[in-house]
């Protein structure tokens, strides 16, 4: 993933014009605007220093898909969708705020939309469990699938959790029972499925919105059925190992088109979606937008069955 | 209580008589001695505390099946290493001496067979193959079986015991959650049950998919079942779990599987439910004694 370094200066300017806005608005409004100045200034930086942008390993992607500043969901959908009605509760417990959803247009085209939201800030952050779902969040994913196959709307998924919440409620209301409904719900939508990792595809928490007829992930996010961390911990007995097992479980979007896990890469610019928001939403619009046209002129069977056939085909083996 | 302590030396292993000539075998429970005939006659069930020792697949299968039933149906389908994965130990080194230990390509045994008379489509998980995680291998031979069950019109069992997804195929591992579910949809299409028996211990990426989609979802008495692990749990929450979290006992309370199923029942639980679920008459199967929770295994 080279890219011409007319790009980069192109960028670094871009940031630095930020930069300069910034605190000039911070100036004239008394905002404290600080911190965002700071992780913008620390940008430029490490892209003036880098020494060939692209060439990056794979534990530096992973945390660009973390990076405080990464465009969450909201900041995607507040951009390329119109009309957009959130509609909440699973109807028989909670709302779930690290997954929501509900129906909107996408660039113009009717659609369901199912996003996991990480919040932009501490106090949202901790209110959305930092994008980690109880069960309620993909129980109100299936109701939603519901009206969406009632409707005839294609459902879009956008992925950014760390995984699925790890809590004492989450494991007695059947947080795995919860993952599994929906995973085999997507295998049964009628309508067409797209699904894009925006930032973080951690594991089971990911997949349960990942059933799709084309799974698309941006430059930068990463997917994995476990977190370098956790892996880390497991098998090196050592979570600072993280690096090493990022580069074990091949985990960023150019692994994942190789290994068939996804169908296409969207690209992000350059230095990551968070230097520039709308072009990174401009992508992600043209590509999603792109598949649903394609996939419009199947009829439901066909969906189901090319939705069947991907999945099914997935693995690695050798047959005696 | 010397001797005690000389047996707990020499078999630390919980894993029932995978090689085992001595007489005895300790419980990992109540630490009492068993005589190996008496616990094999119990189907490995503790008679003195009715602990449930995990079982080998091979040993499940014959705890399950009618004698003599059983045709294998996996065995060709091997595992490689897509990713060239390597942490303290490379993937193939792992997975030639799990296949060493165990005798099986990787972590899954199935089959047909019969219990009590009525045919079935067997699939087992082997914890004593890399923890019965599930990799590639694991899902197709389970997605194999069940479009085998559909093909033949039989139900379809399947034996959870798994850490979850298998780390060493990264997102591959992962895509087993959906392709197995993609092929339960066949006996769906079919109309043929589907009963997964939870085994000690199930969790992670194989309760959060097909173990869990079953028709009716039995668990062994006492086994661990869940989606992140305790030790993932407390570290997140950070404090100390509550009694009994996560145990089969736990579960059934919170309304999440139908019911805890002493393994010395599980043939005629299985024939009987099944039976009805299949529309069979009810003296189709021969007919066997319904056995008491401490009866020696069916013949």
């Amino acid at each position: 993933m080279t890219t011409p370094s007319t790009d980069l200066k192109a960028t670094l300017k871009k940031l630095e014009a930020r930069v300069h806005d910034l605190e000039v608005t911070a100036r004239e409004t008394g905002q404290n605007l600080d911190s965002t100045i700071h992780t913008l200034r620390a940008e430029v930086e490490r892209l003036r220093t880098a020494p060939a942008n692209g060439v990056m390993t794979r534990w530096e992607r992973v945390q660009l898909a973390r990076a405080p500043g990464r465009p969450t969901a909201h900041d995607y959908t507040e951009r390329l969708v119109t009309d957009f009605t959130e509609l909440h509760g699973d109807r028989n417990f909670a709302d779930d705020h690290a997954l929501i959803g509900g129906p909107g247009r996408w660039q113009g085209r009717p659609v369901m939309l199912l996003m996991q939201q990480k919040g932009r800030d501490t106090k949202s952050r901790v209110r959305r469990r930092f994008g980690m779902s109880n069960p309620e969040g993909y129980r109100k994913a299936m109701r939603l699938m519901d009206l969406a196959d009632k409707f005839g709307l294609p459902v879009v998924c956008l992925i950014d959790t760390p995984g699925a919440y790890p809590g004492i409620e989450a494991e007695e209301r059947g947080q795995a029972w919860a993952i599994a409904e929906s995973i085999q719900r997507m295998v049964r939508l009628k309508v067409p499925a797209v699904c894009a990792v925006i930032g973080e595809g951690g594991s089971g928490g990911a997949l349960a919105i990942g059933v799709g007829n084309r799974v698309l992930i941006q430059e930068n996010a990463w997917y994995s059925v476990i977190s370098p961390e956790s892996c880390a911990a497991i098998l090196w007995r050592d979570s600072a190992q993280a690096p090493k097992a990022a580069e074990a479980l091949k985990l960023t979007a150019p692994d994942l088109l190789e290994l068939g896990i996804v169908e296409e890469v969207i690209p992000e610019p350059v230095g990551g979606a968070h230097l520039d928001l709308d072009a990174a939403a401009a992508a992600l619009g043209e590509v999603v937008s792109r598949h649903l046209d394609e996939l419009s002129l199947l009829n439901e069977q066909e969906l189901k069955a090319q939705r069947a056939a991907r999945f099914r085909a997935l693995g690695a083996f050798t047959e005696s | 209580m010397a001797l005690d302590r000389f047996f707990r030396r020499r078999r630390p292993q919980q894993q029932a008589g995978s090689d085992m000539p001595d007489l005895w075998t300790q419980c990992p429970a109540c630490k009492e001695s068993v005589y190996n005939r008496d616990l094999e006659a119990s189907l490995w069930v503790c008679p003195k505390c009715s602990h449930h020792l995990r079982l080998e697949a091979g040993r499940r299968v014959e705890v399950l099946l009618d004698e003599g039933s059983f045709v294998q149906l996996s065995g060709r389908v091997h595992p490689t290493d897509p990713l060239n994965f390597q942490d303290t130990e490379a993937y193939v080194d792992r997975l030639s001496r799990a296949q060493k230990k165990t005798g099986r390509p990787d972590a899954i045994l199935t089959g047909t067979g019969s219990i009590l008379g009525l045919p079935v489509t067997l699939a087992v998980m082997d914890f004593a193959f890399s923890g019965g995680s599930m990799g590639s291998v694991v899902g197709e031979e389970i997605s194999r079986a069940a479009e085998h069950a559909a093909e033949i019109g039989t139900p379809f069992v399947l034996v959870a015991a798994s850490g979850g997804a298998r780390m060493q195929e990264s997102a591959l591992s992962l895509m087993q959650m959906a392709k197995t579910t993609v092929a339960l949809e066949s006996l769906t299409a079919r109309g043929l049950p589907y009963v997964s028996i939870l085994t000690d211990p199930t969790t992670g990426g194989v309760t959060a998919s097909f173990a869990t989609i079953a028709d009716v979802i039995m668990a062994e008495p006492g086994a661990l079942i869940g989606f992140a692990g305790p030790r993932v749990i407390q570290q997140t929450i950070r404090q100390s779990l509550p009694e009994g979290f996560q145990r089969a006992e736990f579960l059934l309370e919170h309304g999440m599987i139908d019911d805890v199923v002493d393994r010395r029942n599980h043939r005629n639980f299985l024939a009987g439910l099944l039976g009805v679920l299949t529309r069979r008459a009810p003296d189709a199967p021969p007919a066997e004694q319904p056995a008491p929770p401490s009866a020696e295994a069916p013949a």
